[in-house]
């Protein structure tokens, strides 16, 4: 029987990485993020499981340990927020490119400056373009299982590519909930151990990695890169279809939907605020307004021709933010409208209105949600530069802040 | 249109001599040698940052010259004047 506990969505992480049967962990602690080692520490020290967990001086080094262990053929898995991720950046990047299917959990928080531990996805989304899948969890429960469904997909061989496995930070890291621990025989059944075929560890027949590749054959690895990433989106679906089979439930695959047969007016969003959304949107609904909601599940590989398909009989669409693109927009919002005006295709496009909410930790309301409805319906122009700011404190602003 | 060789996932090779190709082209200048000055201390083949110094079987210097890149760091180091670096 699988067992029920509760705990914090950190510790679901740790869950999560443990039910995967993952061999090789590096971590190094940052705020909100320490939760997940600890409870790995705990599972280690109890007994109850016993993967190499090696300790780094930075969160450069942490990724550069998983990044040897998974080329080595190890499942490997890490955690890390906000500036730990920066930190890492460069080998970000390497891994993606190098394509090993570590799992990282990020516990989006904001970056500095202004020093802030608090919830704001700018963290992962500025690292969209790195070659690593990126999946926004909304519970507790969500973490656990986008983990297991992680390995899935990072780990086929027409993906083989790594993972971000994203929660809020405080209002999903910290916040206690119920988890299902599925039993370990169908997590088993469902993810055998990983076989790396094309790369081993043999001291007798070395190989390099990393090598110099001049512009002759640059083009050639960013195009299978690509491609594998436009693999994921058949292989996300399928790995979401197998969980159901397996587990009895199962999450969308690229997107959620939430009551957007027959919506005019669609809310878009990722991670923990959409349990507000869906709030919003059942209120509206009580009140005869036909709202829905589009989670995006995940933002690489980003579901165009899902965008496309479901906003097509939508007059209006409004794009929550966590994040902001300084000097841009929202990312999210500009991602969807590309999805939406690109090939000519804008004629019949819904308008698109972006909104900026919450950025680093401050608490979106679903009164605010709501309101975002009427905001929208009165917006004639759509397009960039139309992000509205949700909660901004103006009484607090400088008078040239209003200046034009 | 398929390739006729298996390319590789991501960018990975067999270690082999010169996987580059012969970098020595890259350089200007070239090491010439005096072994009447050498007292084989072996500080060449130390700072060599490409690892083409290689002792011969009477422990002088040799300079494999395929892969010398002629950054001049023998010439700077050794301690009696007996290499000197000229243009190729």
């Amino acid at each position: 029987m699988p067992e029920v506990v509760i705990v914090t969505g950190n510790q679901a992480a740790a869950y999560g990485a443990k039910l995967s049967q993952v061999e090789v962990i590096s971590a190094y602690p940052i705020t909100p993020q320490t939760g997940v080692i600890e409870q790995i520490s705990d599972f280690i020290a109890e007994g109850s499981y016993n993967p190499e967990f090696i300790r780094v001086e930075s969160e450069h080094s942490v990724l550069a340990v998983c990044l040897g262990a998974s080329l080595a053929g190890a499942r490997t898995y890490t955690a890390t927020s906000a500036n730990g991720l920066l930190y890492a950046a460069e080998i970000l990047h390497w891994s993606g490119n190098a394509r090993v299917p570590i799992v990282m959990a990020i516990i989006n928080r904001g970056i500095t400056a202004g020093w802030n531990i608090w919830a704001d996805q700018t963290d992962s989304l500025s690292q969209r373009d790195s070659g690593w899948m990126q999946v926004y969890c909304e519970d507790a429960q969500e973490i656990v299982d986008a983990t297991i469904m992680g390995y899935k997909v990072a780990e086929n061989k027409k993906v083989l590519l790594p993972m971000m496995a994203c929660i809020d930070a405080f209002y999903v890291s910290h916040t206690f909930e119920p988890i299902t621990v599925h039993d370990q025989d169908l997590v088993d059944d469902y993810l055998p151990p990983y076989q790396r075929e094309h790369t081993v560890l043999d001291y007798d027949d070395p190989m390099t990695f990393g090598n110099i590749v001049d512009p002759n054959y640059y083009i050639e690895f960013k195009a299978l890169t690509h491609k594998a990433m436009e693999n994921a989106k058949k292989v996300i679906g399928e790995a979401d279809e197998e969980f159901k089979k397996q587990f009895g439930y199962s999450y969308g695959g690229l997107v959620e939907k939430y009551r957007l047969e027959d919506a005019e007016i669609i809310y878009v969003g990722l991670g923990s605020i959409c349990g507000n959304i869906k709030e919003a949107v059942d209120l509206a609904r009580q009140n005869g307004i036909n709202v829905g909601l589009l989670r995006l599940r995940f933002m690489r590989p980003f579901p165009f021709e899902t965008i496309r398909q479901e906003f097509k009989n939508a007059s209006h669409v409004v794009v929550l933010d966590k994040d902001i693109s300084l000097g841009m927009s929202g990312i999210v919002h500009s991602e969807v409208l590309s999805a939406l005006y690109s090939n000519g295709s804008s004629g019949d496009a819904p308008i698109v209105k972006g909104f900026f909410t919450g950025l680093g930790g401050r608490d979106v309301t679903i009164k605010e949600i709501y309101r975002m409805i009427d905001i929208t319906l009165k917006e004639k122009e759509s397009g960039l530069g139309l992000e509205s700011w949700i909660g901004l404190r103006e009484d607090e602003l400088p008078e040239d802040y209003f200046s034009k | 249109m398929k390739s006729k060789h298996k390319f590789p996932l991501h960018p990975m090779s067999k270690p082999i001599d010169g996987a580059m190709g012969k970098t020595g082209t890259w350089s200007t200048f070239k090491p010439v040698f005096d072994d009447k000055k050498c007292i084989k201390c072996g500080i060449c083949e130390i700072f060599c940052a490409e690892n083409c110094v290689v002792r011969d079987e009477n422990g002088y210097p040799d300079f494999l010259l395929d892969y010398c890149k002629g950054c001049g760091v023998c010439e700077v180091e050794c301690p009696t004047g007996a290499i000197e670096m000229v243009k190729k």
